[in-house]
This record gives structure tokens, sequence and C-alpha cells, in this order.
């Protein structure tokens, strides 16, 4: 095969965003008739790279062959015209249209007259060659999950794709829908087209992937290894490995009684799939317990459960106050505190006052809330004072919080919460997207907390974050919670092989 | 494969540029609308001068219809006074981004509930005003806001869009209206009730002119002080209670205003409720207050119009009161205005200009040469 030009060639791809290098001095190549997985953590550079290849992003340095041809794509169409096609995550239908009209969208061709009955006789023989089957006549909305991502590849293989790049496509299937997935894929490499899989799950790469390549940090840790001689544990130790950590001083003490207690939670994420499934779970005072996974495996839903935005089976009890199914004003009473994982679309409302996002919480009780008014000099005031304690940058409390940066937005929401003086505090993925300096501000606000006596759950993708920070470690993968691990006994390749589905640790 | 582009031709020697505004600076809401009102006049001039008429002529005629004297600003403040409630009506839900496009059936069903009051007939003859009077808007109210509140129940029970539903019991409450002054309250056959007994009049200026003469003529009623008054405690309502930030919060951010404990369901049912009732009071002074009586087409479409005046004030309370008197004169006017379009054209395009200023809110335009 050597002598057969490689389907896809970059080289020293090197792509920088303010504050970051996403992607440094970056080789992969792909081979024609393989599936090549690119794994690695949330913000390794992986997106970033087929974002490249795809014509979406333009590199700062680095070359990129297709077929050995140079190529520089200004626009995805400029990528699809060379026979790239990604699909990405979320798809990009519309459901109200059929599935050939879906596939039809943004193409030149038909210019005017649309001939849908033969075009849906074209679409289901392309259909029924590829194995992908789909009623080109069905609606959108009426297929399922799994059946839309097929529309997805149809629509690329439609326009001429013979190299698809996947962005993460089981993360939306269920495990049967995977399995026909991983049938259509092999169906295609057999035929000749190339594919880029893009996950961070170990099983599902070791099991449709020719090859691996494995990102960390916008670096290339593992260039386009053979996956069969690879092992979970190698590769989890490649994708997490291990950094110079920032350090904080946790001072050692023995937790208090148990704060928050799950026993028995399931839940359905939006799309109705089991997204939390028998979670027991204990945070006790004065401690941080972390929860470690990769995105999607039920965290979102499990902080919402908790603090009464999603409805669930099982108990959940805050210092012994009964809070499953209740409204969310419910938890609040409790002291529970919410560090939000959406910190715009939920954590604030952007177009009102810093004094309006500060008491959110508290305009229900004196001071500032008075029967059935607002006290708005106490309110003011009281905004003034934690603007100024938690150092949040703006030119006064009625500005706007939309005006807020990342880390002063983060900083507002926690002032705001921690002010509660809750017995609980879910904080979810609290540092993601911040600087530096931010980061270790949320992380010294934290361990306050905890020894001020907080019961804090830590979601988090990040695992040094955790490993850092918290005093028992949890792993979440696919809805099922693994046993507590003491933070300064965790073997972060064990981690990663439970955040990764590899190893389920016994449940007694 | 990079292909040189080729140099762009400018059709224009500048270029505009717009770049989103980082802050708001105060005040700048209330230069943008009035800039906004005198250019939706110059085009509306525009307008006459083409149609052969003489806008300068027009314009000032309108002034002296609607604000030249003592007796023609009476009558325009009769007119604003069903604009101010429907106004307000709006504004209140508009803020939380709930849609009631309905008030005009509210009106109705306000004006109904309050003549229901009299034409049942179940209060002996002589009773006096003053219970006539509170029982009248009392009924009023509470007609708007059940007219309103079915609206809001089917949004916050089944989500059923309430742009479409207020609107089409608009349609049930003209109906309604006309059932029962052709039939059960038809006075001789005609399509109107009986006039009212004195008693179920709100007071008017006139109503004194023994005492002082010069109030003769004056047919502003008590409702104006309603709606005025109504005005303030919207605004109290808004901007200093728990209630005013929770539909502010849901307004601005539902998921935040959930995440903050907020029930949605049941603000969105609260606040249709006070939007109904502000439009069924439009319907009950307006009965009470000028016309005495229930009749078919008594309202020239001021719920819809109210829905102007709450966007020309940008949901402000107080600005309403502003904006309903501008748009009270301007109706006022059109009677003598001919052709008799004109000031619904002024209005349509003073709506047009203010929503389409908006944009100088959230961008900083300036015009650069090339």
């Amino acid at each position: 095969m050597s002598d057969q030009p490689l389907a896809v060639e970059m080289r020293g791809i090197v792509k920088r965003f303010p504050g970051i290098v996403a992607n440094d001095e970056v080789d992969f190549d792909l081979r024609r008739g393989e599936v090549h997985a690119l794994l690695g953590e949330n913000g390794a550079g992986k997106s970033t790279l087929m974002n490249i290849l795809a014509g979406l992003y333009q590199a700062d340095a680095g070359a990129v062959n297709v077929r050995g041809q140079a190529m520089a794509f200004g626009s995805p169409r400029d990528a699809i015209e060379a026979g790239l096609g990604m699909i990405h995550q979320h798809f990009t239908l519309v459901p109200s249209l059929t599935v050939t009209e879906n596939i039809l969208l943004g193409l030149r061709e038909p210019r005017f007259r649309l001939d849908l009955a033969r075009i849906d006789g074209k679409v289901g023989e392309l259909a029924g060659q590829t194995g992908l089957a789909v009623d080109p006549r069905a609606k959108i909305w009426q297929l399922s999950v799994g059946e839309q991502q097929r529309v997805e590849i149809l629509k690329m293989l439609y326009r001429g794709a013979t190299i698809l790049i996947m962005d993460e496509p089981t993360a939306v299937l269920a495990p049967q829908e995977i399995d026909e997935l991983f049938g259509t894929l092999r169906g295609m490499t057999a035929r000749g087209d190339s594919i880029i899989f893009i996950s961070h799950k170990l099983d599902e790469v070791l099991s449709i992937a020719d090859r691996i390549t494995v990102m960390r940090r916008g670096k290339v840790t593992a260039a386009g290894v053979p996956a069969a001689g690879m092992t979970k544990r190698e590769l989890a130790q490649l994708m997490v490995g291990r950094e110079l950590l920032e350090t904080v001083d946790k001072v050692v003490h023995e937790p208090g009684p148990p704060v928050l207690q799950l026993s028995g939670v399931s839940a359905t994420s939006d799309r109705g799939l089991t997204a939390l499934d028998d979670v027991v779970l204990q945070v006790r005072s004065g401690e941080i317990l972390g929860l470690a996974g990769v995105a999607g495996n039920g965290q979102s839903e499990l902080a919402e459960v908790i603090t009464g935005l999603r409805p669930c089976s099982g108990s959940i009890t805050v210092n012994g106050r009964d809070l499953a199914n209740r409204p969310v004003v419910e938890a609040i009473d409790a002291g529970v505190a919410h560090i939000p994982e959406d910190r715009t679309g939920t954590g604030s409302a952007p177009n009102l006052s810093l004094t309006d996002n500060l008491i959110m919480k508290s305009y229900r009780t004196a001071p500032v809330g008075h029967g059935w008014t607002i006290d708005g000099v106490v309110a003011r005031r009281r905004a003034e004072e934690l603007k100024d304690a938690y150092q949040v940058a703006a030119p006064s409390v009625d500005t706007e919080a939309r005006l807020l940066s990342g880390g002063n937005l983060q900083r507002l929401i926690l002032a705001r919460e921690i002010s509660s003086e809750p017995g609980l505090m879910v904080a979810v993925q609290p540092t993601r997207g911040l600087d530096v300096g931010a980061i270790e501000t949320v992380h010294r606000l934290l361990l306050e907390q905890r020894d001020r006596g907080t019961a804090i759950l830590l979601i988090s993708e990040d695992l040094d974050e955790i490993l850092m920070l918290a005093d028992r470690v949890v792993v979440i993968y696919e809805g099922h919670i693994s046993e507590p691990i003491a933070a300064d006994e965790a073997d972060i390749a064990e981690l990663g092989l439970l955040m990764t589905g590899s190893a389920r640790s016994p449940r007694p | 494969m990079s292909a040189v582009a080729p140099p762009r031709r400018h059709l224009l020697p500048f270029a505009v540029h717009a770049e989103r505004r980082l802050e708001t600076p105060r005040g700048l809401g209330l230069v943008t609308t009035i800039a906004a009102v005198i250019v939706a006049l110059l085009i509306s001039a525009l307008l006459i001068w083409l149609i052969g008429g003489d806008p300068i002529s027009a314009y000032a005629h309108i002034v002296r219809a609607s604000l030249g004297s003592v007796g023609v600003l009476s009558d325009t403040l009769v007119k604003a006074t069903p604009l101010i409630f429907t106004g307000l009506a709006c504004s209140v839900a508009f803020r939380m981004r709930l849609w009631n496009i309905g008030a005009e059936g509210q009106l109705m069903m306000g004006a109904w509930g309050a003549s229901a009051i009299v034409l049942v007939g179940w209060l002996p003859e002589g009773t006096p005003a003053l219970v006539y009077i509170p029982l009248m808007m009392v009924a009023g109210m509470a007609a708007g806001a059940l007219w309103a509140g079915i609206a809001g129940w089917l949004k916050a029970r089944l989500n059923v869009n309430e742009i479409i539903t207020t609107l089409m019991l608009v349609y049930i409450a003209v109906k309604w209206v006309q059932f029962w002054v052709f039939g059960p309250w038809s006075e001789g056959g005609f399509q109107m009730s009986e006039r009212f007994p004195r008693e179920a009049w709100l007071p008017r200026l006139t109503d004194y002119s023994d005492v002082l003469p010069d109030l003769g003529g004056l047919t502003v009623h008590l409702g104006f002080v309603f709606a005025v008054i109504a005005a303030l405690l919207v605004w109290y309502l808004l901007s200093r209670t728990r209630k005013g930030y929770e539909i502010r919060l849901i307004g601005d951010n539902p998921r935040a205003a959930r995440y903050a404990g907020i029930d949605i369901g049941r603000t969105i049912i609260l606040v249709m409720l006070i939007s109904g009732a502000l439009a069924g009071l439009a319907g009950a002074t307006e009965i009470s207050g000028a016309v005495h009586r229930l009749q078919d087409n008594f309202s020239p479409g001021y719920g819809f119009t109210g829905i102007i005046v709450a966007f020309l004030a940008r949901f402000n309370p107080i600005g309403v009161v502003v904006a309903a008197i501008a748009f009270g004169a301007l109706i006022l006017a059109g009677r003598e205005i001919q052709p008799a379009g004109i000031p619904a054209m002024i209005q349509g395009i003073i709506l047009f200009c203010v929503i389409a200023s908006d944009v100088f809110l959230r961008y900083r335009v300036r015009v650069v040469r090339r």
C-alpha cells in the first residue's frame, strides 16, 4: 500500500488562539481504506486539527496534502469538493424536511426544478449500496438519533466524500446503534473510503480503529500507532498523562457527617436516554468529592437532579431533607449552592445588572427581600460588598452582566453562591474556559469553602484539577458511578480506564 | 490552490461600519426614540407631500386639533386613557417576553364585564356611584384577567403559543359583545345597549361646571387618573417588588430564572392575569367614562394600538403615559385629516422607525471613507 498516496497528510500544523496553542507542530496522516482514531481529552486539540482539515479554520503554519496534492482550503466547500466530509457531534439537519431535502441543502444541483421523486430514488440507491438503511421520504424529526446520523453520513457520500471525519459519533448513540454504526464504517473502508474517528472512549477506539493518534494539550503523544498492539492502560496514560501541577495548600482534616446522600438515583437525558443509572453517592461536610468523567456521561444530569432542575427516581437528601423531585426553591432553602456548567446560559441574566444577578438566590429573604418588595438600597450595598470582596472587575454594580469576562462572571457566580453560606455546593466545570489567574481564584475559594465545613461536589473533566482539590474521587461513566477512592491513593491510569469504561470497580 | 481575489469595486466612496456596543450609555434609549419619531415624521411628511398635501399645514392641523386648546387637550386625554391601560397591559407582559397581543379582546371583555354590572339589573335603581363604579371596575378587571388567563394557562400548562391564543380570543370577545348588544341587551333593536344611569358614569370635569364654569365641555374623566395611578403601580411592581424582579429575570433568561428557583408557569399565569386586568380596565373605563353604554365597535383598536404604545415606550410604564397621549392626539386629529388614513399611516411609520432604531442601541455605527 506504500506506493499509494496517503488520503490525508498533515505536517507541522500550528494553530494559535488567544492565550493558547491549540495545535503545536502536529503531524497526522490517514491511509486509504483505514479507520484512524484521534484520541484525546477535551481541549487536547483534536477538534481544532479536524476543523483545519475540513476548511473551517486556517492553520497558522503547516501543510495539508489530500491524495498527494497540496491543499489550502478557504472554506468547508473547498474541502467538500476535495472529497472531505466532516460529521459534527451536533447534527446539522432541518427537522421538518425530508431526508432527501436535507441531503440537497446547500448543493448547487439541481439548479431550479426540484424533481424530488427522482432524487429520492438516487438517495435510496445510495443508501442501499452503503448499507445506510433510511427512508429518503421520511422527515428528520421522525427518525431516531442513529438514523439521523446515517442521514449525515449519506449527505457527505452524496457530495462525493471519500474521506469522512466523524467527531465523537458515538456520544449520542445507544449501544446497539453504535454496533450498527461500526458495521457501516467497516463496509465503507472495505470499499476504499477512509475515516477519521474522533473519540475519547478507549473501548470503541480499540474495536474500530486500525491506527491511533493520541493528542494531549495540543501535541501528539502517539502518532499513528497500530491499534492491534495497544492496551487500554497505555492509551489512558498517553491521553491523560502527568503534568506539573499548580500547588495548593490543602489542610488535612477529618470530614464531618454526610450532607448529601443519593441512593438508587436514575434519570434520563433530554433525549430520553438513560443518563443516570442507580447512582449511590455521599458527600460529607468539609470534604470535596471529585467526580471525574468524560463529558456527556451524566454529569450535567447529576447536578440537575440534586439542584431540583431535573426529575429523577430514587432518593436525594441534603442534611436529612428529601429533595428528589422537589422544586428548585426547596434546594436553595436547604442550602444547596450551584455553580452551573453554563455560566452565561444558566448562571446569569446577561442584560440585567450585577446587582440583579447577585441577588438571584437571596431576593426572597431578608435583608434583601421584604415581604412583597425588594429593598433596593440593601441589594445594592450587598452587591457592592460582594463585588469588592470577590474582585469582580466592572465599572459599577449597574453594569450589565454580559459585559463581564468569563473569569469575572465566574467570580460573580461564586460570590453569589458562597455568600448564601451553603451546606452543599455543586460545582460543575467551575474552571472551564478560564485563564490561569481565574482558575487559581476558583480553586482557592472552593478550598476555603471546604475548610469552613461545606460539602462540595466538584464535577470536572480536568483530572488534574480533581486530584489537586478533591479528598475523594469517584468516576462517572455512562451514568454509573464508581466506588470512591481517596485522592492521594488514586492512580491516574486506573482513573483513565474508569473514565473510558474499560474497567468497572466492583460494587459491594 | 490559492487564487488571487479580484479587486472589489466599491459603489460608494465610504463604508458603514457597525460595531457591537459594549455598553449602552444612559439616556441613549430616550434620545434614539425621539430621533426615530422625528425621522418618522419626516418620512410621513414626504408621503403627504407626494400625494399632493402640505405636510407643514397638516402637522400644524394635527397639533391644533389635538393639543391646541384646553378643550381638545381634554379630548386627547380621553383617547389616551384606554391607550395607557392597554399600553401597560402589553408592557407588563412584553417585559417577560410574553407576547399578549390580544389586549383588544381583554378590553372587550372588560367592557362587557363592567356593563353586566349595570345591565343585568341586580342593583336596585338609585344605587349610588360609590357602589356602581368600584363594582364596574372590579368586574372589568376580572373579565379581562379571566380572558387573558385562558391564554396564560394554556401557555403555562401546555406550552400553547400565546401569540395565537390571545389573538384568536380577540375575535371571540368581539363576537361575544356583539351577541349581547344585538340580542339580550339590545335597545330597541339597535346594536347597542340602553344608556347607563348617571350613577354608573365615571365623573368628568364637565360634571362640575355648575361650580366652576370653566370646566364646561371638558369630557376628560376619572379613568385618566386611574390610568396614571395604574402606570405608577406597574412601575412599582416591575422595579421594586419581588414579582417584578422575577418578571425581568424570566424576560432576560428563563433558564437563569428556573435556576434561581422561580416557578415560570405560575408567573406566566400571574402576569397574564395582571395584563388582562389592565386591558379590562381600559374597556371598563372607556364604557363607564366616555361611551356610557355597551355598543358594537366602541374601540377603534385601542388594544392593538397599545402594542405600538408599549414598544414606543420601550415597555417603560411612565413612557407608556407619554406615548399614549401622543397616540391619543393622533387618533383625535385623525377625525379631521383628509385622507383619513394619514394618522394611521403616521402611527405605522413611527412604530417602524422606533423598532428599527433599536439597532443604534446595540451597535455603534460609523461612516468611514475608503
